[in-house]
């Protein structure tokens, strides 16, 4: 095969990732986890991969195999664009049985030609699929020749959909980048308050709702990895003072890589709830070792945070007390419980599935002893959970909506298909108006309602009477 | 005579097609307690189910045998098992529904050769059905996996019906093609009953992808073709096939029990539903009266229901004549769709598809291309309408063109999983959406 295998063995040991640390301590291995055959519902490697990749809108996003992969796929992301479309845009060689016989590079490299021709991207990502990585096409080779030829950067990307989970395919992104990306241009102008933003993917446009905050503070964000994102940002990304990883363990590579190679340190931070958001902006202002910046910092917080109390009156006595399940991965599985607390809710579960050991310590910390850490999650184990706990609300991703729809359980989309910003304060503000919307509807009394036939006959017969 | 072209290049542009194996996993989901498991990494899966939820808004059960760079080199036989038995085991499924994909085709796992030495080492299981059909993602489009897993269907042996149970009603099969929405196949249910027939659907996708509530949790699909009811296929008295992919089911029915069969390539229109109707009425008839002395009868709804779609015929047609109209749809849709309109007085300006048909040769336009959304941009431009999938939505903003959605996916409309476009209702409301668009775009033409 044609991709490295080594690679993907060196990125199941990711150093920089908490699951590893605990190897041998904590039982978790989330990293090393298989996909359980009839059980595993997750997406792939490739599917990670574009995840983490086609958020940069001005490339082209060139998938190299038969059509399931983007004909089944493609425009369906949720990352928004402030400029360029292409993105947007579903490109793939469709691979027939021929291709299959003879080899795919030459109609990859055409196709390349055709892409760059017609559409003038500012780069093109060329991704491995299963099929293509199994017949031993040399993506490298290819996408080095058209890079020489085409005069256009042609990245590629090894992302199988064998090689692991959607988490193993944000770290091969990862890799393409480090490797064929970051570093490749110099920024303009750099300035000491420069700062990368890495796997942040501006769903439902989330990013616009805390730029503005840096851009007070007199902090540059020269590069989102790849929220909203341009080829040429990615590229100088190297000279930042800083790298921000949000809401992620996924890119966690790309921030230990860059430290080692560039010496940009990094911290982990997530744009949920108030107390996130404050420390997020404290902790850059502190790394960035400015005294005036973190002076305009707390400015900022109490600022903020004063128009943000303002604005939750009229939720806060509408939602207190009211029970939630969580039900997602990773940081979101303690940063969304602290923002549920800042709006006075309860979260009674959340899971701790795809947590590590550091992430499962903060989630025992802010549920208190009553909270259920939910081990394992399939739909029938989140409908137990809801009932044993009364919960009023689920909070989970898009997989899970019909989960609790179809229970008459009202549902908030939390993950990367949802319609609505939630980061920030700004982001609080709308999550605190869409969950009351969701347990206030008027609805919920009209679809949990019996027929009035199906009511036993005593009733029947007093209401006639 | 239409020309079927596909033009020479490398790349698919905004593909219009999916994959087979997407066909074949909507097809299953006609099945009652069945699970589609998908041989091929958890992508296959994932981006198939991500694309069904959000058209019929609605959970949709779907597995995978997620396999590993491991298992691919070694072969997928151990996944295969797996998967299976934590199916049984978790969703106890009454019927598995097992296809390939790219990677496992690609691979060359010997399917027929690992679900034999399953059975042999799982006697178990000898009362559960496992279908299995072969869907490489290289060859096709969702319309073959569709039509591919039907054809496996028909040709599987579910065991002997229940003997002691009496028919009271003749029983007609009806091979639902994948140009039917769920809708669609519950029109089609209701008539097929008005005239006094028992229809046994197959694929039956409206029990299934309906959008109803159940109380229980499901964890297979909640409704479709029983497994009582494939044991029942030998009963019917005939076939009627609704679409040309249909046909080559309905082929191996004939074989195999003798049934006979019409392919319905189309039931939108009058005449389509005319003959249609017409068909019912002979089953009917020829049962009490082989030699057809008595006229046939049609129930009187359906002479209201005629009279209704002339009525919106002579209303809606001041709107279509010489309109333009440009399509990309799948070969069955595209047919059913292109001679609709062609026969309101409307022209087919451009025909995009997604696969070979023997039917693309019989269009109302001169030429059809099998290609992507791309090849659909660069045709239509100065039509009137454009019909294809949510995924052409872009297209049609920057040609100004507005967008009738239909084929898979719509993720930008609602009901998809109630609208019926066929039957003389359904024509009507076909008609009357497009004709309220022609109006509106009339409108925002004079307003300028």
């Amino acid at each position: 095969m044609a991709f490295k295998q080594s690679k993907v063995a060196a990125l199941l040991n990711e150093p920089g990732c908490e699951h590893n640390h605990q190897k041998g301590v904590g039982k978790n291995k989330a990293c090393k986890q298989q996909a359980q055959p009839g059980a595993a519902q997750g997406g792939c490697a490739f599917d990670g991969a574009s995840i983490a990749l086609v958020p940069i809108t001005d490339a082209a996003h060139l998938v190299h195999g038969p059509i399931a992969c983007a004909g089944n796929s493609w425009g369906s992301r949720g990352s928004l664009s402030s400029g360029p479309m292409t993105y947007k845009m579903g490109f793939t060689t469709d691979l027939s049985e021929n291709d299959i016989i003879f080899g795919g590079e030459k109609k990859l490299y055409k196709a390349i030609k055709e892409v760059c021709d017609r559409y003038q991207p500012a780069a093109v990502f060329v991704y491995l699929t299963c099929v293509t990585a199994l017949i031993g096409d040399d993506l490298d080779a290819v996408c080095q020749a058209a890079t020489q030829k085409f005069g256009t950067p042609i990245i590629p990307v090894n992302s199988p959909g064998f090689a692991g989970t959607k988490n193993m395919g944000n770290r091969m992104a990862g890799e393409a980048l480090l490797d064929h990306v970051v570093g490749t241009v110099e920024p303009e102008y750099t300035t000491p308050y420069d700062i990368n933003l890495i796997g942040e993917y501006n769903i439902a446009g989330e990013l616009w709702g805390v730029l503005p905050l840096f851009e007070k503070l007199g902090i540059r964000v020269l590069a989102k990895i790849t929220g909203d994102a341009r080829y040429q940002d990615v590229c100088s990304a190297h000279r930042a003072k800083l790298n921000v990883m949000i809401c992620s363990k996924a890119l966690i590579n790309m921030g230990r890589k860059m430290e080692e190679k560039y010496g940009i340190p990094y911290i982990e931070e997530s744009f949920y709830g108030i107390a996130d958001m404050n420390r997020c902006l404290r902790n850059i202002a502190a790394k960035l070792g400015d005294r005036e910046l973190q002076e305009r910092v707390e400015n900022l917080i109490s600022e903020e945070t004063a128009k943000l109390n303002q604005a939750l009156i009229p939720y806060r006595s509408r939602l207190q007390g009211k029970r939630m399940v969580l039900y997602t991965g990773g940081v979101k599985s303690w940063s969304v419980i602290s923002a549920a607390q800042d709006l006075g809710m309860e979260v009674v579960a959340t899971s701790t599935k795809k947590s590590t050991e550091e992430d499962k310590a903060r989630i025992k910390e802010l549920l208190g002893k009553d909270g259920i850490m939910l081990q394992k999650g399939n739909a029938q184990e989140l409908l137990r959970v809801i009932a044993k706990t009364k919960a009023d609300l689920l909070v989970a991703g898009g997989r899970n909506q019909y989960t609790a729809l179809k229970a008459r359980i009202p549902f908030l989309d939390i993950n990367q298909e949802r319609h609505h910003p939630y980061a920030g304060y700004v982001g609080l503000v709308e999550m605190a108006r869409e969950i009351d919307e969701a347990l206030h509807s008027p609805i919920w009394a009209q679809v949990r309602k019996p027929a009035p036939w199906t009511v036993n006959s005593y009733h029947v017969a007093a209401s006639i009477g | 005579m239409t020309t079927v072209t596909s033009r020479k290049k490398s790349v698919a542009v905004n593909p219009l097609k999916q994959s087979q194996p997407l066909g074949a996993a909507l097809a299953f989901l006609g099945l009652k307690g069945t699970v589609p498991l998908f041989h091929g990494s958890q992508g296959c899966t994932a981006f198939a189910k991500v694309l069904l939820v959000r058209h019929f808004r609605e959970a949709i059960p779907l597995a995978t045998t997620a396999m590993t760079e491991v298992s691919t080199i070694l072969g997928g036989e151990d996944n295969v098992e797996q998967a299976i038995l934590t199916l049984v085991e978790k969703a106890k499924p009454e019927i598995i529904a097992l296809f390939t994909t790219g990677l496992t085709e690609t691979r060359g796992d010997d399917m027929k050769g690992i679900l034999r030495t399953f059975r042999e080492s799982h006697p178990e299981l000898d009362s559960l059905p496992i279908v299995f059909v072969s869907t490489p993602d290289y060859k096709g489009a969702m319309q073959d996996g569709f039509a591919a897993a039907v054809r496996e269907i028909v040709a599987t042996d579910f065991g002997s019906r229940d003997e002691s149970l009496v028919e009271m009603l003749p029983q007609v099969t009806i091979l639902a093609g994948s140009l039917l929405s769920p809708g669609d196949v519950a029109e089609i249910k209701q008539i097929v009953q008005d005239f006094g027939l028992k229809p046994l659907i197959l694929p039956d996708i409206s029990g299934s992808l309906d959008g109803h509530l159940e109380d229980e949790y499901q964890t297979t699909t909640a409704g479709g073709t029983s497994l009582e009811q494939l044991r029942n296929l030998n009963q019917s008295t005939f076939t009627l096939a609704i679409g040309e992919s249909m046909r080559s089911p309905a082929e191996t029915l004939q074989q195999q029990f003798g049934t006979n069969y019409e392919v319905f390539p189309q039931l939108a229109g009058l005449e389509a539903v005319d003959k249609f109707l017409w068909r019912l009425s002979q089953i009917v008839n020829s049962r009490h009266d082989p030699h057809f002395i008595k006229p046939p009868t049609v129930p009187n709804k359906y002479e209201i229901q005629r009279r209704q779609l002339q009525d919106a015929i002579l209303d809606t047609h001041f709107y279509f004549g010489r309109k333009r109209i440009s399509l990309a749809l799948e070969p069955d849709l595209l047919y059913q769709t292109a001679w609709l309109l062609h026969n309101m007085g409307a022209e087919i300006q451009a025909a995009v598809t997604t696969t070979k048909s023997p039917i693309l040769s019989d269009l109302p336009v001169d030429s059809v291309t099998i290609g992507d959304l791309e090849d659909l941009e660069d045709l239509a431009a100065g039509s009137d309408l454009i019909i294809a999938n949510s995924q052409a939505k872009s297209l049609a903003k920057k040609l100004h063109i507005p967008l009738y959605r239909l084929g898979y996916p719509i993720y930008d409309r609602l009901g998809n999983g109630y609208r019926f476009l066929i039957s003389y209702r359904g024509t009507i409301q076909f008609l009357f959406d497009i004709g309220n668009i022609f109006i509106e775009q009339e409108e925002s033409q004079n307003n300028h």
